[in-house]
């Protein structure tokens, strides 16, 4: 075996070594990643996708070159076919402007070992220096040499790690630093007798392979593997180049079962070794997880902890956070005041007070519910129990299309959709996760409930229905819709827009452990990081845009004017209410007039405001703790004609569109933040708006005929 | 008899692994080849997933993914 340096090397004095830490999924390689890095990662993107990549600089022992680890996404095998699989394939063979990595650093689950070692083995015939951490031996009871002999066959230093209590990392960055000093690439004593046709294919195949991914004879054949066990019409691969795939489609035109004669052949190498290695696998889980599941995967018992868990995660959102809005709200208020009070009237102040402090109000208002959701997430995650959430829930959601870790980001879109957005990072798959943020806006979220309240109030009395009140049934009804709404949607969107997975989905369950907060509170902070950064730029222009809209142009003799009247003309001429009166026609058959129509534009930074608007609109006071002088002032409203313009029709078409259209640029901005792009807020957007517009004019069209 | 009808408890060999080119490739990689001896060991409450014992670990999968891995036999 070559012992030779790879050319692709950089001199000893280049800035950092690239080491690339890969694994299966859910092997514990984020835990190993935290304590390398000690929690300092630098969190970018993979360019034109929407999936990240974190880097991180290992805090190493030795006076030697810096390593910058790249967590890699979670893969079964390089012939993989979702975008973050194929992330990690070129993370391995050479990333077009990064070259090939330094080293790889390949977790395996000491409790999964024949599934990882599949993995391993195409790692191994590529030839890249790699050290082994054998994770979680210790819970395997894998015994004390198992490490040191399956380094002796693998060719390459195997470590026994506990990513999550950290014994055995100081060893795997000594052993990272010896394979890069020495550049040694893996000499594996375990071969792939792959049979010699299959030799002669790869061979034929590796020809055509690019100068650039080639090594020796090994990797350049491992290539010619991969491009046949990987390549195919509609295989979504990019940057695999036209000659590789038409010598690739000439050798599988010959009709060989290649998939089956690799799967064959990695497995009867992985076989023998663990015969070998007199490995036997610990068929039997830890005994207190198979205790623990058989009350919490129980049919009665399970479904009632399940039940009680999410009570308790939805309660924490709703009314946990509830102090700490307030407490924000009223703090937004009071700078405001004092900035009313202390500036002279104009412009600048209302800007600084409406514009700039309310929008980073609409910003930091988040924050307790994103935290509070986060924690919850992070414990259930690391405890074990949101697998087990996942795997009760499946059966339902699978067949709406979705994923069953889906359920916990579509339950907290009862409190807000922001959190539940950002919550669908705990969904593996891109496809999964889109399909998720595209229905959970649909759930009726806690800003919809103010605006419900008062059309309720103002329309429909009190005191119809008897036993049932009419006012409940209405609310009721509102949720149940919603609930149908994103389960169709999901249905809908699931087989168009979003297509559905290419591969099977896999459920693990892995061992209960005590759920650690430092990991948690990392989370935590990282996410509201990233909102507060990334969504939350966008969330204060678009509030001084909308409130630009709405304040502008400046009637000449409101300089100076505080009181309602001025407001309210300034308010009638600004160019949001232009906006509205233009859109009246397209909205008069959802039964709006250009009132409405303003006070769904000023909706747009927070459905709530929709509220505070008409009150504006309709020059009244109050504001969305005492809405009483509106709800008259509605009540009261009548058209040119004489007959009230809130009718039972109109309150209804208004209750409908407010439940389907995306009325909430916080989502938007989300949205985009978790894509990384404008297409998915704007496929979110017009979806959402196209069904509001449709469900109000039948509702609007239908209530009126029937005399509402 | 495929992977996704055995009840729990109950185990067969396989001996054919469907499904379009990726489904079939991945259930392959994960160790689902002819051959291969694989045991249903846990149902989920509403029936699916299933968790089925195969090369000595576990693995979780939908049912109807299952459905794609043909055993030889059943066998209790």
């Amino acid at each position: 075996m070559s012992e030779a340096p790879s050319d692709a090397r950089p001199a000893p004095n280049a800035a950092a070594s690239r080491v690339v830490l890969l694994g299966n999924p859910n092997v514990g390689k984020t835990s190993i990643f935290n304590h390398l890095t000690g929690l300092r990662a630098r969190v970018g993107n993979y360019p034109g996708v929407t999936v990240e990549r974190r880097v991180g600089r290992v805090r190493s022992s030795a006076t030697g070159r810096p390593i910058d680890l790249v967590d890699a996404p979670g893969t079964y095998s390089l012939s993989a076919r979702s975008e973050e699989e194929q992330l990690t394939f070129w993370e391995v063979v050479g990333r077009p402007d990064l070259g090939r990595p330094d080293a790889l650093l390949v977790v395996l689950d000491a409790g999964q070992l024949a599934r990882c070692l599949y993995l391993l083995v195409q790692l191994l015939e590529l030839r890249v220096p790699l050290v082994v951490a054998l994770n979680m031996a210790d819970e395997a009871h894998a015994p004390a040499d198992l490490p040191a002999r399956l380094g002796e066959r693998l060719g390459a230093p195997v470590v026994a790690t506990n990513g999550r209590s950290g014994h055995g990392l100081a060893e795997l960055v000594l052993a990272l630093e010896r394979v890069l000093a020495d550049g040694r690439r893996p000499t594996p004593r375990l071969h792939v007798k792959y049979d010699a046709g299959l030799r002669r294919d790869a061979d034929r195949v590796a020809e055509a392979l690019p100068p650039e991914w080639k090594g020796d004879v090994e990797r350049t054949r491992a290539l010619g593997f991969w491009a046949l066990g990987t390549l195919e019409a509609d295989d979504e691969w990019t940057g695999v180049p036209t000659s590789l795939r038409q010598a690739t489609q000439e050798v599988q035109a010959e009709g060989r079962d290649i998939d089956l004669a690799l799967a064959e052949a990695r497995y009867a190498a992985i076989d023998e070794l663990l015969v070998e290695l007199g490995d036997r696998p610990p068929v039997q889980r830890i005994q207190a997880t198979e205790r623990v599941d058989r009350i919490l995967l129980h049919p009665v018992w399970g479904f009632a902890t399940f039940t009680l868990t999410m009570c308790i995660v939805f309660q924490a959102l709703f009314a946990w956070a509830d102090p700490a809005i307030s407490a924000i709200e009223w703090l937004i208020g009071s700078l405001q005041a004092a900035v009313t009070d202390a500036l002279p009237a104009g412009v600048m102040r209302d800007l600084l007070a409406d514009g700039i402090l309310g929008g980073v109000g609409n910003v930091i208002v988040f924050l307790p519910q994103i935290l509070l959701l986060f924690l919850f997430i992070g414990l259930l995650e690391d405890s074990g129990y949101m697998a087990r959430v996942a795997y009760l829930v499946d059966r339902i959601m699978q067949s709406l299309g979705l994923h069953g870790r889906a359920f916990v980001p579509m339950l907290s879109g009862f409190a807000c959709a922001v959190p539940a957005i950002l919550a669908t990072r705990t969904l593996e798959r891109r496809r999964d996760r889109l399909l998720t943020m595209m229905v959970v806006p649909l759930m009726t979220c806690s800003a919809r409930l103010p605006v419900y309240s008062l059309i309720i109030a103002a329309i429909f009395p009190v005191g119809i229905g008897g036993p049932w009140p009419l006012q409940g049934l209405l609310l009721l009804g509102m949720y149940l819709l919603s609930v149908v709404a994103s389960l169709l949607a999901a249905w809908v969107l699931g087989r168009t827009l979003v297509r559905g997975r290419s591969v099977p989905l896999l459920l693990e369950l892995p061992p209960y452990r005590a759920p650690r907060l430092a990991p948690t509170l990392l989370m935590m902070r990282e996410r509201a990081g990233d909102f507060l950064r990334e969504a939350g730029s966008v969330i204060l222009v678009a509030t001084i845009l909308l409130w630009g809209l709405l304040y502008f142009p400046r009637p000449t003799e409101a300089a100076g004017a505080t009181d309602v009247a001025t407001e309210v003309r300034s308010l009638e001429n600004s160019y949001g209410a232009r906006l509205g009166k233009a859109l009246e026609p397209v909205v008069a058959p959802l039964g709006f007039d250009w009132k409405i129509a303003t006070g769904i534009i000023g909706a747009f930074a927070a459905r709530e405001v929709f509220v505070s608007t008409m009150a504006l609109v309709y020059g009244v006071g109050g504001d969305d703790e005492d809405v009483a002088p509106l709800r008259e002032r509605i009540r009261a409203e009548r058209k040119a004609d004489g007959t009230p313009t809130f009718t039972p029709a109109v309150g209804l078409s208004l209750m409908v569109f407010f439940a389907f259209a995306c009325q909430c640029m916080s989502t938007l901005a989300v949205v985009r933040r978790e894509t990384q792009g404008w297409r998915w807020p704007a496929v979110l957007f017009t979806y959402m708006t196209g069904l509001a517009y449709v469900a109000s004019l039948l509702v609007f069209q239908v209530g009126r005929a029937l005399g509402l | 008899m495929t992977l996704g009808e055995l009840p729990v408890g109950g185990s067969g060999t396989v001996s054919r692994v469907e499904g379009a080119r990726a489904f079939r490739r991945r259930l392959l990689e994960l160790g689902l080849t002819p051959g291969i001896q694989v045991e249903v060991l846990r149902v989920a409450p509403l029936g699916d997933p299933i968790e089925v014992l195969v090369r000595g670990y576990r693995l979780s999968l939908r049912r109807d993914d299952a459905r794609l891995v043909t055993l030889l036999r059943g066998e209790e």
